[in-house]
C-alpha cells in the first residue's frame, strides 16, 4: 500500500491504496464516489468514464498512480453552487435516461466534448460519444441532450 | 401449471428454478428443517430440490389500504409496492396514477419499492405486468382512500360526506368552505379499513396527472451521482467478494488447494458444498485471494453452436408443453398442401446476453440470525425465497432489498450474487458485498433462449391465407399465435433440452415468433406478388393491429419511394402483451462490402390508455435500438461449456453509431385499459429490418442475427 493525494473535483483527497490499484476501484471503494460506475473493467463500455485534466478516461484502465498526475473531474464535481451543470441539465430536460447507469459516464464525455467543440454536428457527436454503451438504448436522447447543452437548436432523434 | 392459473404460467415461463448452490446442511439445520423424528437419508440436492416448489400460490394480496399507502402528519403519501425500478420508469407512472386517485400533487408521493419488510408480496417484475395489475390496484387503493378521507371529514363536520370534494390534498366542504389537508385528517393513524369490491376509478378521459408527461421523479439523482445502485451499496466495514468459478459448465471441482489464498493477510477462504469463494478488506486483496486458489475442475464435452437447432429439435421429441397440447396438424396440412401457393422455411434465432450495463450485485450482512441483503434483481421477493432455502430460514429472517438499479431486460430475475453474499458474510460475521465482473455476467447469468421456427404456408393467388402452421422449437410460446385469419392454423411450441441456461428476456420468446411470421408474411406477400402492406391487411381484422399498420406505413410515407440495390424498405407488426406495434425500417447497403446500416425506423405503438407519453416514448425507442443488436449481431458463441464472447469488445451490443433516426408515434387510446409497453416495442425491428434488407437486395436472411459480421454474406 502507498499514500497518495488525489485532485478530485478541486480537492485534495489522501488516500492508501497499491499502485496498480485502478482509479475506479479507489474512487468507489476508498473514498465512496460511487458515481463513477463499473460496468465491463475492460474498457469497453466507459460507464466507469472520468476527466483527467479534462480529457475523458476509462478510470478502470487507468492506475492510481497515473491518475496522481492530475485534476480528476468526477461525475460529483460538475454541480457549481448547488446548480446542475449545462449537459447535466440538459439530460434531465430530454430524459436522456431510462436506467440511468451510464449517465455518469455519459455525462462527463459529453462535457468533455462540448470542451473542446461547443458546437458540434450530430456526425461528432456520435463519433465522440460512441465508446459509451447505452443497454436502455436512449442514445437519440443523449444525441438530443448534447445538442441542447450546446445550444444548437436543432434536435437528433426526432422520436 | 394450468391455463386456470394465469399466474403460474406466467411465473412458469418468466422463472429459472435451477439453483447454482447448494451449501452444507449441519445437524443443527437439518434437525430443524425436518424434526428429530426423520431418519430418511437424503442428499443435500434432494433437500434443495424438495424446497424448490413455488410459494405463490399461498400469497394473496392484502386487501386493507394500510398495505399499500399511508398519510404522513405532514400529507406525505407513502405508496408500497413489490414492483421495482429497472429503468422502465414505474416510480413515475404508478406515482402519477396514485396522485391522480387519491387527489393529491404528484411530488407529495414517495414510491417505497421491493424492500421485503415493508411492501405487499409480489411475484415479480417481468412480464409487461405492472401497468395492468400493479397500476390498477393501487389506483383502487387510492380511490378507497380517498372515499375515506371524506368520510373522515364528515364526521369531524357532522357533514355528509357526499357533499364533501377531495382535491389537492385536501378535502373541503363546498358550503362551509371549510378544508383539511389529509394529514390533518388522519393524524399519522393508519388506513386500516379494507376496500369494497366496487371502489370505483377516475375514467382516463378525466384524467389530470396520469396521462401527462411528468419527468423522472429523480431524475437529478442520476445526472449528478447521487443515485446509489445496489453495486454502490456500503455498509459498516463491509468486505468484498470473489466467487471462484468453474472452467465451464457442469464442471466437477478435482481438487482445490487454497493454502496460498488463505496466507494472504485478510483473505477468509470459504468452501461449502460447491460453493468456494473469498472475501478480503478491499476489492484488490480479495481479487489476489481468488487468483491465489488453485483448483482442477473436469469439464465434460458439451454441445456447442455448431449443429445446436438439429439437436433443439432432436430433443423435443416425445416432450410436451402442458400449455400448448399436441394439435392435429391433419385439416392444416390438407389446406396448406390444397393451396395454389405454398412456402415452408425455417428460421433461427441465436442465444443472445442482457447484459445490463450494471453487472449482478449485492451486499449481504447477518444480524442476529438475520440477514439482510440489497441486490439488484426483478424478483425481491423470489430472491428472499432462494436466500431461505439456501440458508434454511424461516422467511422473517430474510430481507431483501432492491435499491433502483441499472437495468434488467428479464435477465435479472434469479438472486445468485445475493446468495454468494450472504454466505460470505455468515463467515465473515461482517457485511460483504460481490458484484460480479463483466464476464461473470455474460457467463454465469442466463440467456434468452435459441430457437428454431418452421413455418408452412398456403395462400390462395389472390393473397389470402388459407392454412398456417408454425412451429418453436425451444425458444418458447409468447405470441406464437398468428393475429392474421387464417381458417386452418396450428401453433405449437415445443420444449428442448438447452445446453445453456436460459430464462425470460424482453418479450420472451416474441421476438423470435414475430420473426419468423413477419418474415415469412413478407416472404408470401412477394410470392404472390402483392405489397407487404396490402398483403397484411388482406389477411387482418384486428383493428388494433390495422391501425398501428396503417399509422407506421403513413408517418414512413409507405410506397412513396421504391426499395433499390442500395436502399431498402421494410415493415413487420405484431402484437403481445395488449402491446400493438407496427416496424417501418429503412436500411442501407453499401455496395463494395455488402454493409447494412440502418437509416430511420418509423414504429406506432398502441397499449391502451397513455399514462405517461414521455415515458412510453423511451421505451419504445429503447426497445428498437436494443432490438437492433439482436436482429443485427449480437449472439452468443460457445463450446464444451464454456462462452466463447464473454466481453463487449466480443460481444458486440448497439452503441450510438448503429443507432438510427427513430420516430415514434403513439396512439393513444383512452376508452382501453392501460397495457405495458416495456417489452413488445422490441418485437417488430428484426422482421422489419430483414425485410428491408430482402426488398434491396433479393436476400432473404432467416437467422437472427441477421449480419453477425455486420454485411450480408
Amino acid at each position: 500500500m502507498s499514500d497518495f493525494i488525489l485532485k478530485i473535483n478541486g480537492t485534495d483527497r489522501h488516500v492508501s491504496a497499491s499502485p496498480d490499484e485502478s482509479l475506479l476501484s479507489v474512487l468507489r471503494d476508498r473514498l465512496d464516489l460511487t458515481g463513477t460506475k463499473y460496468g465491463c473493467g475492460e474498457g469497453q463500455c466507459a460507464a466507469c468514464t472520468v476527466l483527467l485534466d479534462g480529457k475523458p478516461v476509462h478510470s478502470c484502465l487507468t492506475s492510481v498512480v497515473a491518475a496522481a498526475k492530475s485534476n480528476i473531474t468526477t461525475i460529483e464535481g460538475l454541480e457549481k453552487n448547488g446548480g446542475l451543470s449545462p449537459v447535466q441539465q440538459a439530460f434531465v430536460e430530454e430524459g436522456a435516461f431510462q436506467c440511468g447507469y451510464c449517465t455518469s459516464g455519459m455525462v462527463l464525455r459529453a462535457t468533455a466534448l462540448l470542451q473542446a467543440t461547443p458546437h458540434p454536428t450530430e456526425d461528432q457527436i456520435v463519433s465522440y460519444m460512441n465508446p459509451n454503451i447505452c443497454r436502455c438504448g436512449v442514445y437519440p436522447r443523449i444525441i438530443a441532450a448534447v445538442q441542447r447543452a450546446s445550444g444548437s437548436p436543432e434536435k437528433a432523434g426526432g422520436q | 401449471m394450468s391455463a386456470l392459473d394465469p399466474m403460474a404460467a406466467e411465473l412458469a415461463e418468466h422463472t429459472i428454478d435451477d439453483k447454482p448452490y447448494w451449501f452444507r446442511v449441519d445437524r443443527r439445520d437439518f434437525l430443524k428443517l425436518f424434526g428429530g423424528g426423520l431418519l430418511v437419508c437424503l442428499t443435500e440436492r434432494s433437500i434443495l430440490a424438495q424446497e424448490s416448489g413455488r410459494t405463490f400460490g399461498s400469497h394473496e394480496l392484502p386487501d386493507d389500504i394500510a398495505a399499500w399507502l399511508a398519510i404522513a402528519p405532514d400529507s406525505q403519501v407513502t405508496v408500497m409496492t413489490g414492483k421495482v425500478e429497472v429503468g422502465q420508469n414505474i416510480r413515475t407512472s404508478l406515482a402519477q396514477q396514485v396522485a391522480e386517485e387519491l387527489r393529491v400533487p404528484f411530488d407529495s408521493i414517495t414510491m417505497l419499492m421491493g424492500d421485503t419488510d415493508l411492501v405487499p408480496w409480489d411475484a415479480g417484475t417481468f412480464g409487461s405486468r405492472t401497468t395492468p395489475t400493479m397500476g390498477p390496484q393501487l389506483r383502487k387503493m387510492a380511490a378507497a382512500a380517498r372515499q375515506v378521507l371524506l368520510e373522515m371529514a364528515g364526521k369531524r363536520w357532522n357533514a355528509d360526506a357526499t357533499k364533501l370534494v377531495a382535491a389537492d390534498g385536501k378535502v373541503t366542504d363546498p358550503h362551509s368552505g371549510q378544508s383539511l389537508r389529509y394529514g390533518e385528517l388522519t393524524r399519522g393513524e393508519k388506513l386500516t379499513q379494507t376496500i369494497a369490491a366496487d371502489t370505483s376509478l377516475t375514467a382516463a378521459s378525466d384524467w389530470k396527472i396520469a396521462g401527462t408527461a411528468v419527468p423522472k421523479v429523480n431524475g437529478r439523482d442520476f445526472v449528478t451521482g447521487k443515485h446509489k445502485y445496489p453495486s454502490d451499496i456500503v455498509r459498516p466495514e463491509m468486505m468484498f467478494g470473489k466467487v471462484l468459478r468453474p472452467e465451464g459448465y457442469n464442471a466437477a471441482l478435482v481438487s482445490l488447494d487454497a493454502s496460498k489464498a488463505e496466507k494472504i493477510p485478510g483473505v477468509t477462504v470459504v468452501h461449502d458444498g460447491n460453493f468456494i469463494g473469498v472475501a478480503a478488506p478491499d476489492l484488490p486483496t480479495a481479487e489476489r485471494g481468488l487468483s491465489a486458489l488453485h483448483a482442477n475442475w473436469n469439464v465434460p464435452a458439451q454441445p456447442s453452436n455448431q449443429g445446436l437447432f438439429e439437436s433443439l429439435k432432436q430433443s423435443s421429441a416425445g416432450k410436451q408443453d402442458e400449455d400448448s397440447p399436441a394439435q392435429s396438424t391433419e385439416a392444416v396440412s390438407q389446406a396448406i398442401a390444397a393451396a395454389p401457393v405454398k412456402l415452408h422455411q425455417q428460421y433461427t434465432v441465436q442465444y443472445i446476453a442482457h447484459s445490463p450495463l450494471e453487472p449482478r450485485a449485492a451486499v449481504a450482512e447477518w444480524n442476529n440470525g438475520k440477514v439482510t441483503v440489497w441486490t439488484g434483481t426483478q424478483r425481491p421477493f423470489g430472491v428472499r425465497d432462494e436466500l431461505m432455502a439456501a440458508f434454511h430460514l424461516p422467511v422473517e429472517k430474510v430481507r431483501v432489498l432492491q435499491p433502483d438499479m441499472g437495468s434488467g431486460y428479464g435477465g435479472k430475475h434469479t438472486g445468485e450474487a445475493a446468495v454468494e453474499a450472504a454466505r460470505l458474510a455468515k463467515a465473515t460475521g461482517k457485511p460483504v458485498k460481490v458484484v460480479w465482473t463483466r464476464e461473470e455476467e455474460f457467463t454465469w447469468a442466463y440467456f434468452r433462449p435459441a430457437g428454431l421456427i418452421e413455418i408452412s404456408s398456403g395462400a390462395t393467388h389472390d393473397g389470402t391465407l388459407v392454412g398456417w402452421e408454425h412451429h418453436n422449437y425451444n425458444s418458447g410460446p409468447a405470441a406464437i399465435t398468428t393475429p392474421y385469419n387464417v381458417t386452418h392454423q396450428l401453433s405449437q411450441y415445443h420444449p428442448a433440452d438447452s445446453p445453456l441456461r436460459q430464462g425470460s428476456y424482453r418479450s420472451l420468446a416474441a421476438t423470435a415468433n414475430n420473426f419468423a411470421r413477419e418474415s415469412h408474411m413478407d416472404e408470401m406477400a412477394h410470392t404472390v406478388g402483392m405489397d407487404p402492406v396490402e398483403f397484411r391487411m388482406k389477411n387482418l381484422t384486428d383493428a388494433r393491429l390495422r391501425a398501428v399498420l396503417q399509422a407506421a406505413a403513413d408517418k414512413f410515407k409507405w410506397g412513396a419511394s421504391k426499395s433499390t440495390s442500395q436502399r431498402g424498405f421494410g415493415i413487420a407488426c405484431g402484437t403481445d402483451k395488449g402491446g400493438y406495434v407496427a416496424t417501418c425500417a429503412e436500411v442501407e447497403i453499401d455496395p463494395p462490402d455488402k454493409k447494412i446500416k440502418i437509416r430511420r425506423v418509423v414504429q406506432a405503438w398502441e397499449s391502451g390508455a397513455i399514462i405517461n407519453p414521455d415515458g412510453l416514448r423511451n421505451q419504445v425507442s429503447g426497445a428498437i435500438v436494443q432490438g437492433i443488436g439482436g436482429a443485427l449481431f449480437e449472439q452468443i458463441r460457445f463450446a464444451n461449456g464454456r462462452i466463447l464472447n464473454a466481453h463487449f469488445a466480443q460481444y458486440r451490443v448497439p452503441r450510438f453509431s448503429d443507432a438510427p433516426q427513430i420516430e415514434v408515434v403513439l396512439i393513444d387510446r383512452r376508452d382501453l385499459p392501460s397495457a405495458g409497453a416495456g417489452e413488445s416495442g422490441i418485437i417488430g425491428v428484426a422482421p422489419a429490418v430483414g425485410n428491408a434488407i430482402f426488398a434491396a437486395t433479393g436476400t432473404r436472411l432467416r437467422n437472427m442475427p441477421l449480419v453477425p459480421n455486420g454485411r450480408i454474406v
